[in-house]
């Protein structure tokens, strides 16, 4: 029963990485697509790709927030009396993008603009940011099962820092590859180039701070490095051969296929630090079933994600198929 | 297993007995537990985290709170105007539906983000809550995510849809919308409801060993809170959105678009305000029921006691409210409808879980403010009726129209009240009988710095999410300026200005880039 609901808690990790990353992912390339003039191209496929799902896609977070204080609640309390300063900081960070994305659909003057899409874009790195800090902090075992560990040392540590990197990174991969796709179906060559040229970019430094990552896992985090590659190497693999099938086939694969590629890079790589991480949810020293709420609480979870599987996400299907639809519809 | 009991170590019953039955917490049916707990008490002193975590929950939740209304409310207004439109071909009430979508879809991002927030303070301020009763407490909010998802997702439909879909089907995806508000509301105050009649668990060495989720759900508080709440919701969104073109007419802007623009909104309202008064009622002796605490609270009262008096204003010092207007016999009367109806005083709570005086003031003066914006809306209310009901017409009474202007301010300024006493007048408690509020709090860190952040950052939202609804305001002036539109007849297609989400031909033509 509390692996039943783990799994479903991991379900909204994997959902918002992928989801709310390629909403992060987009906010790095907007923040470097250079000045008003020649980003702006660029920075209105962003705005009509993101607008439409943004928000459903963070409520994925709310989703994982809830579902780690109701299920396992000792795990959040020891979380977030550690790792305050990188939550406090993300949780502030959602504030100023979201109303900053918000506002600049709204404003017309170009400074204006240039504010609201700065906080925007600045926003999307470090949250991301902080976020990955706080995976690879618990990654690592470095919140104690009853909180109130080390508020610097626990985040600023090489596996934390490395998760913060790569929270940056495989979103961003994950949003050039997407915007590549959605600048192909707008027959939009140049853009496309735009967009394709970042996959590259983004791919190599991605890859590159992924093998540096090996390293760094080896020193820093033994057991999550073991795992990784016994249980969760076919993963690993798999994310790797997604992500570098999407670099290689970035001009020539249907849009679709090429978005798949770059989804299940993501998606696998996630779900390999959770294969890795179980049965434990902290480290070695707290594992999911300790951590789990009274049985009730987790069978009212349960129906609660039943329903969610039965409503929202046939609603979030509707969602996406009318964007889609949309956009078509207006070129 | 869950609970786990050391060895040897027999299952002791919680420190304190869960409230339920008619047990009290004003009244001291327990004194052994009283004394446990108050043990505790003595021995751990004031964490430095306290003050800050309080001051930063009360100005977070204090700014969202504004914004609930118009996620659950306003975009139900929203819907009459579409549904009017559709049904007799109104332009005017589909121009007024658009418009109301953007400002809906701005509110309820900066709603959505702020609402985030809260979920990371309850960690990050209150892991002594959540930690312990997150099995519990944390089930209406897993509910709540539910309602947020659906939420969000029609949301973005409905905003998303407009140039997209065929009047009806736009029109429907619209009401999960309102639905999911109502039911996200429901949830959210199920929860506060619980921490106010905490109910459903089994507490055992500091640990939840068994919940009851139905009961958690069903706490004795849920049911007349969210009705008030979901009417206080109402009227916020009705009133202030009838005030904003109530202001319009008063500046001479008295065509049909602003009367149908005060109409909607303020017929919702004046629904909504009768019936929160007699909710209201309901509710405060609901509390006089049980939460005998919070009660004396309300009523400033110190001594337990038959015939007292209903005192309106006034400070708690030193015992007793001074300077305020006593009607005698007053809070007796409307608790049990007769004199000799006796209201526990704070005595009965033993001294060491006695709120402060100052505490006391702020929910005295809070509730006062409370009810009297709820009898001075009543009579907008009753206003707006008796000429509708004489004219069929909006009043053109310019004091009418200035009273409507401000009931918008007054209606936050209720919601405002009513959330702090239900929440100061709980102090010192975070879980009623169960858990003080410092020892719910996070215990490292400076968290003034933390504080200070947030303010700032509120604050600049705050004033750009102000600023990009005038500059929204505007644009849509200039806009029907430029049509000569006024009175009657408008042509919507060319009303975009610009949609939030919407559909990108409309941004395309409306702006430049960056």
């Amino acid at each position: 029963m509390s692996t039943f609901a783990a799994v479903v808690l991991f379900v909204g990790v994997v959902a918002y990485a992928v989801l709310g990353g390629a909403d992060y992912g987009a906010g790095f390339l907007d923040l470097t697509a250079g000045g008003a003039e020649r980003g702006k191209r660029p920075r209105h496929l962003i705005d009509d790709s993101l607008a439409p799902v943004w928000e459903a896609n963070h409520v994925w977070l709310i989703f994982c927030l809830v579902m780690l204080w109701t299920a396992f609640p000792r795990a959040f309390a020891a979380i977030m009396t550690t790792l305050y300063i990188p939550l406090g900081l993300a949780a502030l960070g959602i504030v100023i993008r979201g109303s900053g994305f918000a506002f600049r659909k709204v404003v017309v003057r170009v400074e204006q603009q240039r504010v609201t899409g700065a906080a925007f874009a600045i926003s999307s790195v470090i949250t991301p940011f902080f976020l990955g800090t706080v995976a690879g902090a618990i990654a690592s075992g470095r919140v104690p099962a009853a909180g109130y560990g080390d508020p610097i040392r626990s985040w600023l540590a090489p596996t934390a820092l490395l998760g913060g990197v790569l929270a940056v990174l495989a979103p961003a991969f994950l949003a050039a590859v997407f915007l590549t796709g959605e600048a192909r179906l707008r027959d939009d060559a140049h853009l496309e180039g735009w967009f394709g040229r970042r996959v590259q970019v983004v791919a190599v430094c991605t890859g590159i701070v992924a093998v540096a990552g090996i390293a760094v896992l080896r020193a820093d985090a033994p057991r999550l490095f073991d795992e990784l590659l016994t249980r969760g190497l076919p993963l690993v693999l798999a994310s790797a051969a997604c992500g570098l099938a999407a670099l290689l086939l970035v001009r020539r694969a249907a849009p679709r296929v090429l978005q798949a590629l770059a989804v299940t890079a993501v998606a696998t790589i996630v779900l390999g630090w959770g294969v890795a991480q179980y049965p434990y949810l902290l480290g070695t020293h707290l594992s999911i079933s300790e951590a789990a709420a009274p049985g009730a609480t987790l069978w009212s979870l349960t129906v609660v994600a039943t329903v969610a599987l039965l409503v929202v996400v046939p609603s979030m299907a509707l969602l996406f198929s009318l964007e889609q639809r949309g956009r078509l519809d207006t070129h | 297993m869950l609970g786990d009991n050391p060895a040897g170590t027999p299952a002791a019953p919680g420190v304190f007995p869960l409230p339920g039955g008619r047990k009290k917490v004003g009244s001291v049916s327990d004194p052994s537990a009283w004394l446990q707990l108050s043990h505790l008490l003595l021995q751990d002193p004031e964490p430095a985290q306290l003050l800050p975590a309080r001051q930063q929950m009360a100005f977070t939740l204090g700014f969202h709170i504004i914004l609930v209304p118009f996620g659950v409310a306003f975009t139900f207004l929203m819907l009459i105007a579409n549904y009017r439109s559709i049904r007799r071909d109104d332009r005017t009430a589909m121009l007024l539906a658009r418009r109301w979508s953007q400002v809906a879809a701005v509110l309820f991002a900066v709603g959505a983000v702020s609402g985030t927030v809260l979920s990371f303070e309850l960690g990050l301020l209150w892991p002594g809550l959540m930690g312990t009763y997150g099995p519990a407490f944390g089930i209406p909010f897993a509910i709540e995510g539910l309602f947020f998802f659906l939420e969000a997702i029609f949301v973005a439909i409905y905003i998303y849809g407009w140039d997209r879909m065929r009047p009806w089907p736009h029109f429907w995806t619209g009401v999960p919308v309102v639905l999911s508000g109502v039911g996200g509301t429901l949830s959210v105050v199920a929860a506060n409801g619980w921490m106010n009649q905490p109910a459903g668990f089994t507490l055992r060495d500091g640990r939840l060993v068994e919940v009851r989720p139905l009961q958690v759900i069903f706490n004795k508080a849920f049911g007349y809170e969210a009705v008030h709440m979901l009417l206080a919701a109402y009227m916020v969104a009705g009133f202030v959105i009838a005030g904003v073109y109530a202001v319009g007419m008063l500046r001479g802007r008295r065509n049909r678009y602003h009367r149908l623009g005060l109409l909607i909104p303020l017929t919702a309202a004046a629904v909504a305000t009768p019936l929160q008064v007699f909710m209201g009622d309901v509710a405060a002796r609901e509390v006089f029921q049980n939460e005998p605490a919070k009660f004396a609270a309300i009523e400033g009262l110190a001594k337990t006691g038959t015939h007292v008096p209903e005192v309106l204003g006034g400070a708690f010092v030193d015992g007793r409210v001074r300077y305020g207007v006593a009607i005698p016999w007053g809070a007796s009367v409307l608790s049990g409808f007769k004199p000799s109806t006796r209201i526990q005083g704070l005595d009965a709570v033993p001294a060491q879980f006695r709120p402060t005086d100052r505490a006391v003031t702020m929910v005295h003066l809070a509730f006062d403010v409370m009810v009297g914006v709820g009898f001075t809306l009543l009579g907008l209310s009753a206003w707006f009726a008796y000429e509708w009901w004489r004219r069929r017409d909006v009043p053109r009474s310019r004091w009418f129209l200035r009273f409507t202007a401000v009931s918008g301010v007054l209606a936050v300024v209720a919601l405002e009240s009513g959330w702090v006493v239900t929440e100061v007048g709980r102090q010192p408690w975070t879980v009623v009988g169960h858990l003080l509020t410092r020892d719910a709090v996070n215990r490292s860190g400076n968290l003034w710095l933390f504080f200070g952040a947030t303010v700032a950052i509120y604050a600049a939202v705050g004033a750009a999410t102000i600023y990009v609804l005038r500059l929204l305001r505007r644009r849509w002036q200039d806009a029907d300026a430029a049509l000569g539109r006024g009175v009657e007849g408008t042509d919507v297609g060319d009303a975009d200005g610009f949609v939030p989400y919407g559909p990108s031909r409309a941004r395309d033509a409306g702006r430049e880039r960056p």
